[in-house]
């Protein structure tokens, strides 16, 4: 699975973006948000607040009950601020 | 018509042209161009860096510019958004509508602008004399884009709140 990683949550997790090979149990976007601050503590301090966190996969908005699968694309990164 | 993410400027005049070039059908055409705004008047250049999601921005450009071709009869649209540093005074963004009617045109315009805002993956980074940091989302922004939601169904997915 291919994670990327925008704005602070890149700047905190210290990566643009990375491959992962996540847990079974690991299934949906919700499942990855509280995986992935087990990984470190940059991981934490990105994932401290997920409510501030957006996810897209495979390049659209999804929610915490989106299934993942093995060769998505997901992107964390804080509200958009464009325009 | 159609989408550009872009680190050069552009020209707004030469864009409202292109849109309308060839035709007689539209009596109406806006155009809305976003400049960076000087942060902290008088102490300087406050700078700012844009960075986008390569591949999404597009994706979600064209997929707000299709909802509005959807809710308004619109004979020609325009996105270009740029990306990079950007100083004071710079063109960020430019939306393009035209129509028959100027009520279409302005509306959509505004529209557009409004998801624009929340929907499309771009974050500004703003160079301040004490030092770098992300802007933050404004609850105003979010206001103004969901007083669309009302009137119709919307085709782009929402952003999550978890």
């Amino acid at each position: 699975m291919k994670l990327l990683y925008f704005a602070w949550l890149r700047s905190k997790t210290g990566i643009g973006q990375e491959t992962v090979d996540p847990p079974e149990e690991v299934r949906t976007v919700a499942d990855l948000l509280a995986w992935l601050p087990t990984r470190g503590p940059g991981f934490a301090a990105a994932l401290a607040n997920p409510a501030v966190v957006r996810v897209a996969v495979n390049q659209e908005y999804a929610r915490p009950d989106h299934p993942l699968r093995r060769g998505d694309e997901v992107a964390l990164f804080p509200p958009v601020t464009g325009g | 018509m159609g989408v550009s993410v872009q680190r050069e400027d552009f020209d707004p005049g030469r864009e409202i042209e292109a849109a309308v070039a060839g035709r007689t059908d539209a009596g109406a055409v806006c155009c809305f161009v976003g400049l960076v705004r000087d942060v902290v008047p008088g102490a300087g250049a406050s700078a700012l860096t844009l960075e986008h999601y390569p591949g999404m921005t597009e994706r979600q450009l064209e997929a707000i510019e299709a909802e509005a071709r959807d809710r308004w009869p619109l004979l020609a649209t325009r996105i270009v958004h740029r990306y990079g540093r950007l100083e004071p005074g710079d063109r960020i963004v430019l939306v393009v509508t035209a129509s028959a009617h100027r009520q279409a045109a302005f509306e959509s315009c505004e529209f557009l602008m409004d998801w624009l805002k929340t929907k499309a993956p771009f974050w500004k980074l703003e160079e301040t004399p004490e030092g770098e940091h992300w802007v933050e989302a404004r609850d105003t922004d979010e206001a103004a884009a969901s007083r669309w939601q009302s009137s119709g169904q919307s085709s782009v997915p929402r952003e999550i709140k978890s």
